[in-house]
Order: C-alpha cells, then structure tokens, then sequence
C-alpha cells in the first residue's frame, strides 16, 4: 500500500519537475509547480499514515495554504507580466540578465 | 609598591632632602610649560628694539644703565650663521622676555639648590652603598615586562645633577644675556628648559628604559635647539642631521635593552648587576650587548663614525653648544658606560674597543681642529676630541677617571663656548652696527680682541690651559688621570691579559696611550691657535667695525667668571696620589661604591705607592701640554692672517683638513645617495608604483571585477536556465548524501 502511494508520489513529482524544466508557459509551468506540491503532499499522507500519526496531515494543511496563498501572488504577477509583455512566454521574459 | 617604600624607609637617604627627587626634572619642567605658553603668544613689540624710543617700556629701560645700552641695543642675534645668511631675523623683543628671563633661570637655580641638598644629605649620610631608589608608580605592566617610573640616586647620578644643574644654570643666565633681543626668547628658554628636564630624566632612572626616554628626549631638544632658527633652511638640515644620526645610535642601544631583557629579563639598573654574572664572563652575549650599548653612545656622543652630527650642530645658538653639545648632551654616552660598568666589566674585547675608538676619535677630530676658522667649529672638534678622551677612560675600566675629565670638560668647554658666544656677541654688534655682512664667527675676521674683551680674553686663556693640560688648571689633572690609567691597564689587569683582534691587550693599550699623547699634544697646538687667532695679533674685523668691539654685559661675564674658576680649581676634585695637594681622589673614593667594583674588575687592584713611572708619565702629559702651546706659538703668524674675505685656498693636506677629510662626502656618496637613489629606484619606482600600487592595488581591483563579470555571465535572467540549476544542484546534494 505505502509503496504504490510513494511510487504514484515520485512519479507525480517527476512530470512536474520534467514540466517545469521544459515547458516555456508561465501558467503551465506554474501549474507543474502545483504538481510538485500535491506529490509532496501525497506522501505525507501517505507516510501519516504508515506511522499513524497527525503530524503528516498537519504539513498537509499548511502546505495547503501556502500554495494557496502563492497561487494567488504567483498569478498576479503573471497576469501584470502579460500585460506589460503581451506574452506568458519565459524566453522573452529575462529582465534579471546580469 | 609597599615593599618599596619599606625599602626605601630604611634608606640612609630616607627622610632627608632626598624624598624630593621627584622634584629635580619637575621644576624645569614646569618652566618649560610656562616659557612654551609665553611662546605661544603672539607677542611682539611694535618698532625696533631700541630702548630709547617711547615703545619699548620699562622693561628695555632696565638696561639703559648698561654701559653698552647705547649702542648695542639693536643687536638682534638671530643669525650668528653668518657664513650662509644675513642679518634678516627680525629685530624684536617679545613682550613676555621680561618675564622668560626670570622664569627659566629660577626654574633651573632652584633645582640646582634641591640637588646640593640631595648632595649635602649623600655625603652626610656617610657610607652609601645601595642606590636610593624611589618609585612613582607602575609604567608598564605586562606579562613577565614590569616598568616601573623609578629614579635612583647614587653617587654616579648625584654627580651628573650637580653638574647639569650647576653649568644648566650659569648657562641660563648666559642666555639672558645673549638671546634677548631674539623674538624667539621664550621659545629657547621652553626648550633649555625642556632639556634639562629629560637630561635629568636620564641620569636620574633607575631602569634602562627610564634612561631610554631621557636619552629621546634630550635627543629631541637638541634638535629642536639645533633649528632654533629654522627659516634657515641650513639649521633646519642640522637639526635634522642630528636627530637622523642619532637614530642609528638609537637602534643600538633599543637592541642591547631587548637582549639584556630577553636573557635576563629587567632593566633595572639593581637587578641587572646582580643578575650580570649569569651572562657568562667575556661571552659572545655579554659583548654583544655592550656593543649594541656603546653604537648608542657612538650616536649621542659623536664618536666615530657617527660624530658627523655634532660640528654640524653649531648651527644652533651658542648656549645651546655649551650645554647641550659639549656640557651635558654628548657626554650621556660616557655616563651610560660608567652606568652600565659592571657589564663592560664582563667584556675586555668590548672594553678595548671603547677605548679604541675614543682614542681614534679624540686623534680624529683633533687634527680636523687644526684647520677649522670657525671658532665655534673648533670648538665642536675639540669637544668630540675630549669625548674620546672619556671613553678612554671609561673604556680601560677608569669610570672615575672618565666621569672627572666630564666634570672638568663640562667647566673648561662650557666657559670656552660661552666665551666664544661672548666674542660672538662682540662681532656681531660691531657687523651689524656698519650693516656689514661678514662672517662673525670666523677667526680670520677677528684678531686683538684682547684689547676690547680683557675678561673674556683672560677667562678664555684658563680654559684653554685647563683644556690643554698645564698644571694647575683641571683638565690636566683629568686627562693625566685617564692616560695614567690607561697605562696602568697596560701593565696589569683583565685588559692587558686580554686579545683583541688577534692582537695583545697590551699592546693596543700601549699604542692607545701613545696617540692620547699625541692627541694632548695636538689638542695644545689647535687651541693655542685658536686663542692666538681671535685675540692676539692686529686686528682684522675692518677700521669702522672697531669702534664697536666691546665686552659683553655682566649676565654674561657673570657665569664666565664663575666657570672660570671652576675650570681653575676643578682639579682639586680628583688629585692624584702623586700629587698630593690636597685630599687624594675625592671624586674617586665618593664614587667608589657604585663604579669600585667594576674599576677592579678591569683594571685590577692598584696600589697605593706613587712609582716613578707615574712621576714620568705626569712629566710626559705636562711636556708634550707645553710642548704643544710653545709650538704654536712659534709657528704661527696671527700677523700674518687676512680677512677671510680675502683668504686664498689652502693647499695639500691643510685643505683635506679644513675639508674635514671630506667625511660628509664619503657619507654622501656611499650611504645617502645610494640610499636616496635606491629609495627612489627601486622602492618607490619598483617596489611601491610597480608591485604594490600596479600589482596589489590595481591588481584586486582588477581580479574583482573579473570575478563579477564571471558572475554576471550566470545570471542568464532565462527561468529554465535557474530550473535546471536548481534541479542539478538538488541531484548533485541528494546525491552527495546517498552516495558518501
């Protein structure tokens, strides 16, 4: 049970972070970052569970209201970059080039 | 600090006049804050220094009585350097003179009546034979390193206070006399005052260290008094010559106090004689430091090969010459060896070569006295020539010796430079008074002043045969007291037993006493000369300068007439056994506990019978002294000087005399432009523009911003290019984690 969960976990994590390496979408790429965090947020349960323990979900909780929380911040700035650039395309968007 | 003063508590000297030794560099200390706030005042008199015009008050009114009030009195004597300048100083009187005139003296008076108290306590406390030392407070303590600011008086020191204070003060009151119509006057007495401070500062500490910060500071007078007037771009050079030189000195004696303290571990003077012994007799370390000891005495006492300083230091106003630069100053090198007896007393070599050297210094500078026109440049030579006839002395283990030929110089060559400052003064006034710019120190210019100086030219005449050695004037009885001994160390004792260089102590002892004959004898031709030169002879000074030629006012006669007499009867101080004219070896018996064991130690026990060697060699010194005069006498042709306006070089080895065997130049050549060249060549040029400034300083700069172009380069702005990094560096510390 515990080893299906934390495969299905790896694997969620995994297409997030081969999203985010590679797309060019803000948004998509915003949303692989999502992915990442709900990966994470399956083994904690996962594992709150094998060690029947709260403390698990509690990370869950909170890990929850963070991505919340950035969601919001995260999409702002992308809808004022759109605005500015006409585009979500990051390999227009380099502005801290040193 | 309790200890201490229990120790102190059961001092024979406790309670006596003693306790205030403290007092001794306070008073001219404080005459020196005084002075130093009265210079600083700008504080000069409207109009010429002319008693008569209504502007100058009553103070210039005091000395309208002066028989030479009337035609003196604008004598400025802020330029007697008057081969390189002019008479531009200006003729001013400061407003405060009055009160600098009693102010410095009295400071100095008053601290010459506390040491013959202290003195008259010493010798009534009979038998002294541990120093009375009194500590102030804790200096510096760290570590194994405790300091304490502590005098010490003993016998030594006593000696040293009595003789500073006393020719401190005449020369004092000389200077009343002589610098008062300089705008500078508070100024010279701040800095005398000064001097005096920190040369009693150094006779009276109790520890290497406290002697150390007299022995800087005199350093540091003199060269201010050196470039009393500085806007002369030549006094300011002699000033600095002077300090530069001595710093030379100085490194050698910092070195002898760190080895002295990294083996034995103090400085003070007590227990470094009681720890002495564990240095080893004659070693390499004890020789070293006496070595090290005696470059600083080279320094400060211009001995060679460092004696360039002091002909140079003339510059500096007459009574500065007199006290510091032949009195007191130069002879603290011969001070610190007595001082530091009982270790040369471990070391025949060291002490051999403190006898050679003087001995080469005194023949040295003599035959350069020879040849000098300056008065006060023969004065210098001569005054470095009996130097060496103190480390003579001191040198063959004859501390008493030594220190009474110090005392008696003190006498004879304060009065002689003061005598000359006197002559000086004369010319001066009769140059100035013509508005002629001839050299008023140069002997060619002078001639019969006799006639216009009566009392200077007597006084000047005893110092001269003091200096020369005739009996019954004091230098003779010095001098004969340190080539008697360096004889007696030639027969018997450490020295003679001892080699130096490869060859027998005694024999170099020998060729030493041989060439202090020599020297004698050379020492009576150059001052006869100089004697017979200024005021013997026509007159060369120029027809309307005549009219002007006069004795200098009492202050300045006044300390003539009383050095004087001590240059006269300064003798009685130290007779001989084969003389007995009185009570025998005064001096030597009052210093027998602290230089007694030390004089043994070297010289060994000498007996009390007179010999009729002693008879011969006192017959010997008395000839070659008459000798020498009658020479000069003879030989020279006052008549037959011209002005030196008129002279014709020299020819041969009299120019390469009066060239001074063109020393300076040698130095010039081998040490200073060498040192200034590679300076600039190669420290500046090489090592400061190309290593530090082009490869340091501009390098780092330049390092830096390569790294920060390298930065820059990765921080591409491109998001995926952070991703991956981030992914990578993730992999790369998950990794690192599995796999270690």
């Amino acid at each position: 049970m515990i080893a299906e969960a934390l495969f299905f976990s790896a694997v969620l994590f995994t297409i997030g972070v081969v999203g985010v390496l590679t797309r060019r979408n803000a948004i998509i790429i915003f949303m692989c970052v999502e992915l990442m965090l709900n990966a994470v947020n399956l083994s904690f349960i996962a594992l709150s569970r094998l060690h029947g323990s709260a403390n698990g979900q509690v990370f869950v909780l909170f890990v929850m209201t963070i991505a919340a929380a950035e969601a919001a911040v995260g999409l702002a700035i992308i809808i004022s970059i759109f605005r500015h650039h006409k585009s979500v395309d990051l390999r227009n968007i380099n502005l801290l080039k040193g | 600090m309790l200890q201490d003063l229990a120790a102190a508590g059961s001092h024979p000297l406790a309670d006596t006049a003693a306790r205030y030794v403290g007092l001794l560099p306070l008073l001219p200390l404080a005459g020196f804050l005084v002075n130093g706030a009265l210079s600083l005042m700008p504080a000069y008199k409207a109009g010429p220094a002319d008693p008569s015009t209504a502007g100058h008050g009553h103070e210039a009114s005091a000395h309208a009585g002066d028989a030479r009030a009337g035609d003196a009195h604008a004598v400025t004597h802020g330029d007697e350097h008057g081969a390189v300048g002019d008479d531009h100083h200006v003729v001013a009187r400061h407003k405060y003179a009055g009160v600098a005139s009693v102010v410095g003296p009295l400071v100095l008076a008053l601290s010459f009546g506390l040491a013959v108290m202290i003195w008259l306590a010493m010798a009534g406390a009979g038998e002294m034979t541990t120093p009375y030392v009194q500590t102030f407070f804790d200096w510096m303590v760290t570590g194994d390193l405790k300091i304490s600011w502590a005098f010490q008086l003993d016998q030594l020191s006593m000696i040293m206070v009595l003789v500073i204070t006393g020719v401190g003060t005449l020369i004092h009151i000389f200077s009343i006399g002589y610098m008062r119509d300089d705008p500078g006057y508070p100024r010279f007495f701040a800095y005398l005052n000064l001097f005096v401070a920190f040369m009693l500062v150094l006779v009276l500490g109790a520890s290497y260290l406290v002697l150390f910060v007299g022995w800087e500071g005199v350093g540091l007078c003199s060269y201010l008094l050196i470039g009393f007037w500085f806007s002369e771009k030549a006094n300011a050079d002699a000033g600095k010559k002077a300090f530069i030189v001595n710093r030379i000195g100085d490194f050698g004696f910092l070195i002898a106090m760190f080895l002295l303290f990294a083996n034995l571990g103090t400085l003070d003077f007590t227990s470094v004689a009681a720890a002495a012994p564990t240095l080893g007799y004659n070693s390499a370390l004890v020789t070293t430091i006496c070595l090290f000891f005696f470059l600083g005495c080279a320094g400060k006492s211009a001995q060679l090969p460092l004696y360039v300083w002091l002909p140079d230091a003339m510059a500096g106003p007459t009574p500065v010459s007199a006290l510091i630069h032949a009195a007191t100053m130069v002879t603290a090198g011969v001070y610190l060896i007595a001082r530091s007896g009982v270790l040369f007393a471990m070391s025949p070599t060291a002490c051999i070569t403190v006898a050679v050297v003087g001995t080469l210094t005194a023949l040295f500078a003599a035959t350069i006295g020879l040849k000098q026109w300056d008065i006060k440049k023969v004065l210098a030579y001569s005054t470095i020539s009996q130097l060496g006839y103190m480390f003579m002395g001191v040198g063959t283990g004859a501390y008493a010796a030594g220190m009474f030929h110090l005392i008696t110089h003190a006498f004879f060559k304060a009065l002689l430079f003061l005598g000359s400052g006197s002559v000086i003064y004369a010319m001066h006034a009769a140059y100035h008074h013509t508005g002629s710019h001839e050299d008023a120190q140069d002997m060619r210019n002078m001639g019969g002043l006799r006639k216009y100086m009566p009392v200077t030219f007597v006084l000047m005449w005893i110092a001269t045969l003091a200096i020369a050695g005739v009996p019954p004037f004091s230098g003779f009885f010095s001098k004969d007291g340190i080539l008697s001994a360096v004889f007696a160390r030639a027969q018997h004792g450490a020295l003679s037993e001892a080699t130096w260089l490869g060859m027998p102590g005694s024999a170099v002892l020998y060729a030493l006493y041989g060439l202090g004959l020599v020297t004698a004898f050379l020492t009576a031709i150059y001052m006869t000369r100089m004697m017979l030169y200024t005021f013997h002879g026509p007159n060369r000074t120029g027809e309307a300068e005549q009219a002007h030629l006069h004795e200098a006012p009492w202050s300045m006669t006044g300390p003539l007439v009383v050095l004087g007499v001590l240059s006269a009867v300064g003798g009685w101080l130290n007779l001989p056994v084969a003389i007995p004219l009185g009570p025998i070896g005064v001096l030597e018996k009052w210093l027998e506990p602290v230089v007694g064991a030390a004089t043994v130690a070297v010289g060994g026990a000498v007996g009390e019978e007179v010999t009729n060697t002693e008879y011969g060699l006192i017959g010997a010194a008395v000839a070659i002294a008459i000798l020498g005069i009658v020479v000069a006498v003879v030989k020279l042709r006052p008549a037959a000087l011209v002005p030196k306006r008129d002279a014709t070089p020299s020819h041969g080895f009299e120019q390469v005399l009066e060239d001074k065997y063109y020393v300076d130049e040698v130095y010039d050549d081998t040490i200073i432009k060498p040192l200034v060249s590679g300076s600039r060549n190669i420290l500046w040029t090489g090592i400061d523009r190309g290593i530090i400034d082009s490869l340091f300083v501009n390098g780092s700069a330049v390092l830096a911003r390569g790294v920060g172009w390298v930065g820059s380069q990765l921080q591409s702005g491109e998001t995926g290019a952070y991703a991956w990094a981030i992914a990578i560096g993730a992999l790369a510390v998950l990794g690192a984690f599995t796999f270690r």
